[in-house]
C-alpha cells in the first residue's frame, strides 16, 4: 500500500465519535430514569456484525474512560472467541486495562451470563441483547408491542406461561425468562439462563442492556426490584444441577456440559471460568480436577 | 339501579369522506336489554356498532356509559388505556368470524383465561378451573381444553369466542352477526345457547344482524337502519308484527315470504 | 483428564493471518490495485457505496478488496467506517432535473423532450461470454453526442401538466427531513425516512419484493416513467455565506415509476408514483426500490394491505443486509449456556415421558395377565 493509505481512515477513542457517545449516554440516562423501559436509540454500525454484541459494545464504548478496567465474557467465559475479540477491540481502540477477574472490573460486558461472584456498587454490567422485546414472539408488530407496554397490557405474557404449563406441566422457558422491573415494565433479561434472574434483583451494580440491531437500550438501576413472572401455584424456580463442578467442586453455580468422548462420557464444569479458577486457586477441587497449579490472576494494565 | 340506562348514544354520525357511514343515531340501552340493529349490508349497522364499541371514532355525537361504580363516562373522552381496560373487563365483542376474536394458535383454555390473566389473576389452577367451567357452559367438552381453536368446527369456535368474552362477567356485549357463516342447524343451537346465557347473566347486548329471525329470537328491542339512518325502532315484536316504515315493511315481507 | 481450553486469542490471530493469505492468493499473480477495482468493477463499487451509504469510490474499492469480493462484507466495512464520521451538515436536496445525463429512458413515451438516451447499458447485449475480453482485447473509444444537449425535463413534470399524476407531495412547512443514520427508526414512519431505508436496503431483497408485486402480491400496475443516470451537483448552505457552496458532483440513478390507480376513499383516480434513488449506476436497485416505495404507500392511498411488500414493518425491518447478515451469522457464536438450559429441560421432560410410558406398559401387561 502507498503512504496515503495509512491515513485513509482514522478512528476516535473507543471507536465512536463524541456526538454519538453523548447520544447513547442520553439514552442510557433515560433508561436509568425509567427502569426496564426500552429506549430507542440511533444504533450505529459497529466493526463487528449485528447480533455479535454491537449493542453492548456501543454502551461500553459510550461509558468507558481511560481509567476503567474491562472484563468481557461470553457464556460466562473470558476465553470464548467473541469475548476475546471484543476485549481485544477495546484494548485496541480505547487502550484500557482488561481483566478476567470479576471483582477487579469496573465494567463487565457479558453475553448470556451474569458472573457468579456477587457484583458491587460502582460496577456496571453491560448485557448484549439480541431481541430486547419480551413480547416479540407473541406479537411481531413493534407498533403493537409499544402500545402494550405503554398501557401495561401484559396478559399475553402470562398466556404464554399458561400454555407452557398446559402443554409441558411446567413453565418451559429456560433462558431469556421475562421479568418485571420495579413493578412496571416487563423486560427481557437477554438470553441469560433463568438461573441468573435472581442475581438481577436488587443488585448493587448498574445493569445496562444494549440491543444494536434492534436499536434499543434499557437499564436496571442499582437496588431495583426484578421479579421473574410466574403463577402463584407454579412459582418461578431456577435450574438445579445434580452434581457439583467437576473441576472446583462448586455447588449452586451454573454448569456447562463438556463432552469427553463419543461414548456419552461427559462432565459438568462451571460456566463462569473466572469463578472456577479462583476457587481452584483457593484450594477447592472437584472429582476430575487436574493436579497442576493454575495461575489465578490475569489483569493486563492499560497501555 | 335499573331506573337508569347503561349506555346513552346521542346524535352519533360517522362519515368516510363524503360517504355516510351512519348519521344522527340516538338510543339508550338498559341493563339486561338486548337491542338488535338490523339492515342490509351497507346500511351502517356495523359502522354504528364499531363506533359505539369505540373501535372506531365517530365524526360527531356522544356516547356515555355507566361504569360499575355508577359514574357516567363519555366514551370518546376516555384515554385509550381506560377504553382498552373497559373492553376487556366490562364489555365483550363477538366477531362474526371467530378467528378475529380468538387467538388461533393458543389453546382453548388460554383463550378463555387470557382476560383473567390480563386483569391480574396469577393462579394457574384457578384460571384453568374457570376455563373448564366456561367451556362446559358453552357446551365444549373439557377434554378439548388444551386444543387450539384451529382444530374446532365453526360452531365450536364461535362458542369458544363467546366464553372468552364472558369470563370476566361483562355487563355489555357487542355482537356482529354472531351466527353469520354458520350452518342453519348450528345457528339454531348457538342462538339457543346465546339466549340462555344472556338471560342467565342479565347481559345487555347490541346485536348487529341482517337476519330478522335472529333479532326476533334474541332481542327485546330493535332498530332498523337504511343508508346510515335509523328508519324505525321499537319493541321487536311490534316492529316485526306491525312494521310502520315502508322500508321495514318491505324487509319484513320479503324475508318472511322466503 | 480435562484441561480447560485457553488461547482463543492465538486462534483468532492465526485465523486472521490465514485470511490475509487467502485474500492475497497466489503471490505470482499481481495484486489488485484499488484503481483497477474503481475503474473496472465500477458497478460493484457503486453497490457498495449505495448500500454502504458512503459516496467514496476508493474506500468502496478498498472494502471490496478487503472483503475478497464479498459484497455484503464490503458494505459492512464501509458502514462501520462511515458511522464514525462526524456529521458536518446536510446538503441541499439534489436537483435530478438538472442532471448531467448519461442514460435516460422512458417506457411511457416513445419520444419526449431530450429524447431516449441508452447510455452504457447491458440491455440489448446478447449475454454471450466474450473470449476477447478474456484475451484483453483493445476497446474502441465511444461515440459522443454534442456537448450541449437539450434540456431533459423529468417525465413526472410532463405528466403533471395534465393533472393526471399526483404531485411531488407537500411536506408540512415545519417538516425536517429525518436521518436514519442519526435517529432511531420508529414505526410507522414518514416517507422520507422510508425512502432512506430503502435506498440503503439490500438489492436482492428489494428486487424480490418488487418482483412479488408484479406477480400479484399487491399488484400496482407500474410503468417506468423514467430512469435516468448521471451526475448531479451537491450544494451545502453555509450560514456565513449568502449562497450555497458547491461541493462537487455525484453519480446517481433515479427511477420514477408511474402506477395506474383507480382511486379510493382517500385519493381520486390518477397516476401515482413510486420513487427510487441510489448512488452510482444501478437501475435494478432503483426500479425495485420504486416498486417497493409504491407498495408501501398502500395505507396513505387507502389500499388494503394484503402482501409482504406493503407491510412497512416487515419490509423496513428486514431490508438492511448488514443487520440481516449479522443476526443470521450470529447463530454460529457459542450458545452453550442456553443450549444447556434447553438440554436440561428436554432431559427432564423425556424422563417423565418414559416413566409414564413404562407405567402404561406395565399396566397393559398386568391387564393381559389377568
Amino acid at each position: 500500500m502507498n503512504a496515503q493509505s495509512n491515513d485513509i481512515a482514522t478512528y476516535n477513542f473507543a471507536y465512536l465519535d463524541e456526538q454519538t457517545k453523548r447520544m447513547i449516554r442520553r439514552a442510557i440516562l433515560k433508561g436509568i430514569a425509567i427502569p426496564g423501559y426500552q429506549v430507542p436509540f440511533a444504533s450505529r454500525e459497529m466493526p463487528m456484525p449485528y447480533g455479535w454484541g454491537t449493542g453492548g459494545v456501543q454502551v461500553t464504548a459510550s461509558i468507558i474512560g481511560p481509567d476503567d478496567v474491562l472484563k468481557v465474557i461470553d457464556q460466562g467465559a473470558d476465553d470464548t472467541t467473541n469475548a476475546v475479540s471484543i476485549r481485544a477491540f477495546f484494548k485496541k481502540v480505547a487502550k484500557v486495562a482488561v481483566t478476567t477477574e470479576t471483582a477487579k472490573a469496573s465494567i463487565i460486558q457479558t453475553r448470556h451470563r451474569i458472573p457468579e461472584h456477587p457484583l458491587n456498587a460502582g460496577q456496571v454490567l453491560v448485557f448484549q441483547v439480541p431481541i430486547p422485546e419480551p413480547l416479540r414472539f407473541l406479537e411481531p408488530r413493534e407498533t403493537e408491542t409499544r402500545k402494550m407496554h405503554a398501557l401495561e397490557e401484559y396478559g399475553l405474557m402470562h398466556v404464554k406461561l399458561y400454555e407452557d404449563i398446559a402443554k409441558h406441566g411446567r413453565i418451559a422457558t429456560t433462558y431469556a425468562y421475562p421479568v418485571k422491573v420495579e413493578g412496571r415494565y416487563v423486560t427481557d433479561p437477554s438470553p441469560t439462563p433463568k438461573f441468573d434472574n435472581p442475581k438481577m434483583h436488587r443488585s448493587p451494580a448498574l445493569q445496562l442492556f444494549g440491543a444494536g440491531r434492534e436499536k434499543r437500550i434499557y437499564a436496571v438501576p442499582p437496588f431495583t426490584d426484578v421479579v421473574s413472572l410466574d403463577f402463584e401455584d407454579h412459582p418461578f424456580e431456577v435450574q438445579t444441577f445434580d452434581q457439583p463442578c467437576a473441576l472446583c467442586g462448586a455447588e449452586n453455580v451454573y454448569l456447562d456440559e463438556v463432552i469427553l468422548d463419543d461414548h456419552g462420557g461427559h462432565m459438568f464444569v462451571c460456566s463462569d471460568t473466572d469463578h472456577c479458577e479462583k476457587r481452584r486457586a483457593d484450594g477447592h477441587h472437584g472429582h476430575l480436577a487436574p493436579e497442576t497449579h493454575l495461575a489465578s490472576e490475569e489483569t493486563e494494565p492499560a497501555e | 339501579m335499573t331506573d337508569e340506562p347503561l349506555l346513552r348514544v346521542s346524535a352519533l354520525s360517522k362519515f368516510y369522506g363524503s360517504r355516510v357511514g351512519c348519521e344522527n343515531v340516538t338510543f339508550d340501552l338498559w341493563p339486561g336489554e338486548v337491542l338488535a340493529v338490523v339492515g342490509e349490508s351497507g346500511s351502517g349497522k356495523t359502522t354504528l356498532l364499531n363506533c359505539v364499541s369505540t373501535r372506531l371514532l365517530p365524526s360527531s355525537g356522544t356516547a356515555s356509559y355507566r361504569m360499575r361504580d355508577g359514574q357516567w363516562r363519555e366514551l370518546y373522552r376516555m384515554s385509550e388505556a381506560e377504553r382498552r381496560f373497559l373492553m376487556r373487563t366490562d364489555w365483550g365483542f363477538v366477531h362474526q368470524n371467530p378467528a378475529d376474536g380468538l387467538r388461533m394458535t393458543v389453546s382453548a383454555g388460554a383463550n378463555v383465561g387470557e382476560r383473567l390473566m390480563a386483569v391480574g389473576d396469577r393462579h394457574y389452577g384457578r384460571i384453568r378451573a374457570t376455563a373448564v367451567d366456561w367451556l362446559s357452559r358453552v357446551e365444549i367438552d373439557e377434554d378439548r381444553i388444551d386444543d387450539e381453536p384451529r382444530a374446532f368446527s365453526g360452531g365450536m369456535r364461535q362458542r369458544l369466542q363467546i366464553a372468552r368474552n364472558l369470563v370476566t362477567g361483562p355487563r355489555l356485549v357487542f355482537m356482529d352477526e354472531p351466527t353469520g357463516g354458520l350452518d342453519v342447524s348450528v345457528q339454531a343451537r348457538l342462538l339457543d345457547l346465546l339466549r340462555g346465557l344472556v338471560t342467565d347473566l342479565g347481559l345487555a347486548a347490541i346485536v348487529v344482524t341482517h337476519d330478522l329471525a335472529v333479532a326476533r329470537l334474541l332481542s327485546q328491542r330493535m332498530m332498523v337502519m337504511k343508508d346510515g339512518r335509523v328508519v324505525e325502532s321499537g319493541l321487536t315484536d311490534r316492529v316485526l308484527d306491525d312494521p310502520r316504515a315502508p322500508y321495514t315493511q318491505l324487509l319484513v315481507s320479503s324475508i318472511l315470504q322466503v | 483428564m480435562y484441561v480447560a481450553v485457553k488461547g482463543g486469542e492465538a486462534a483468532i490471530a492465526n485465523a486472521h493471518r490465514l485470511l490475509a493469505d487467502r485474500r492475497r492468493g497466489d503471490r505470482s499473480v499481481p495484486a489488485l490495485r484499488l484503481d483497477q477495482i474503481v475503474e473496472q468493477l465500477a458497478l460493484g463499487v457503486d453497490r457498495v457505496m449505495s448500500e454502504g451509504s458512503l459516496y467514496d469510490r476508493e474506500l468502496a474499492a478498498l472494502a471490496i478488496a478487503q472483503a475478497r469480493g464479498d459484497m455484503i462484507e464490503a458494505i459492512f466495512l464501509v458502514r462501520a467506517y462511515r458511522t464514525t464520521l462526524p456529521r458536518f451538515g446536510y446538503t441541499n436536496p439534489v436537483d435530478t432535473g438538472a442532471m448531467q445525463i448519461e442514460r435516460r429512458i422512458s417506457a411511457t413515451y416513445k419520444d419526449l423532450p431530450g429524447g431516449q438516451v441508452l447510455g452504457p447499458t447491458f440491455d440489448y447485449t446478447h449475454r454471450l461470454l466474450d473470449p476477447e475480453l478474456a484475451a484483453g482485447a483493445e476497446v474502441e473509444t465511444p461515440a459522443q453526442r454534442p456537448a450541449e444537449p437539450e434540456a431533459m425535463p423529468r417525465v413526472s413534470a410532463i405528466l403533471a401538466h395534465e393533472g393526471l399524476i399526483e404531485a411531488d407531495g407537500e411536506m408540512p412547512l415545519d417538516h425536517v427531513p429525518g436521518d436514519i443514520t442519526r435517529e432511531p427508526l420508529q414505526f410507522p414512519m414518514a416517507r422520507d425516512i422510508r425512502l432512506q431505508a430503502l435506498s440503503r436496503g439490500d438489492e436482492g431483497f428489494l428486487l424480490a419484493l418488487g418482483y412479488s408485486t408484479q406477480r400479484g402480491y399487491a399488484r400496482n400496475h407500474p410503468f417506468v416513467g423514467e430512469v435516468r443516470i448521471g451526475e448531479v451537483e451537491l450544494e451545502l448552505d453555509v450560514p456565513e455565506l449568502p449562497f450555497a457552496v458547491p461541493l462537487g458532483s455525484i453519480r446517481v440513478t433515479e427511477c420514477q415509476m408511474v402506477n395506474q390507480f383507480k382511486g379510493s376513499a382517500k385519493a381520486p383516480p390518477q397516476f401515482t408514483r413510486g420513487y427510487g434513488l441510489v448512488f452510482g449506476q444501478s437501475e435494478r436497485k432503483a426500479m425495485a426500490m420504486a416498486l417497493c416505495d409504491r407498495a408501501l404507500r398502500a395505507g396513505e392511498l387507502g389500499e388494503d394491505v394484503v402482501a409482504a411488500a406493503q407491510d412497512e414493518e416487515f419490509v423496513i425491518s428486514h431490508s438492511d443486509n448488514v443487520q440481516a447478515t449479522g443476526f443470521v451469522e450470529h447463530l454460529k457464536l457459542p450458545h452453550y449456556v442456553d443450549f444447556q438450559a434447553e438440554l436440561g429441560l428436554v432431559r427432564r421432560m423425556r424422563a417423565e415421558y418414559e416413566a409414564r410410558e413404562n407405567e402404561d406398559k406395565a399396566e397393559e401387561k398386568r391387564e393381559a395377565a389377568e
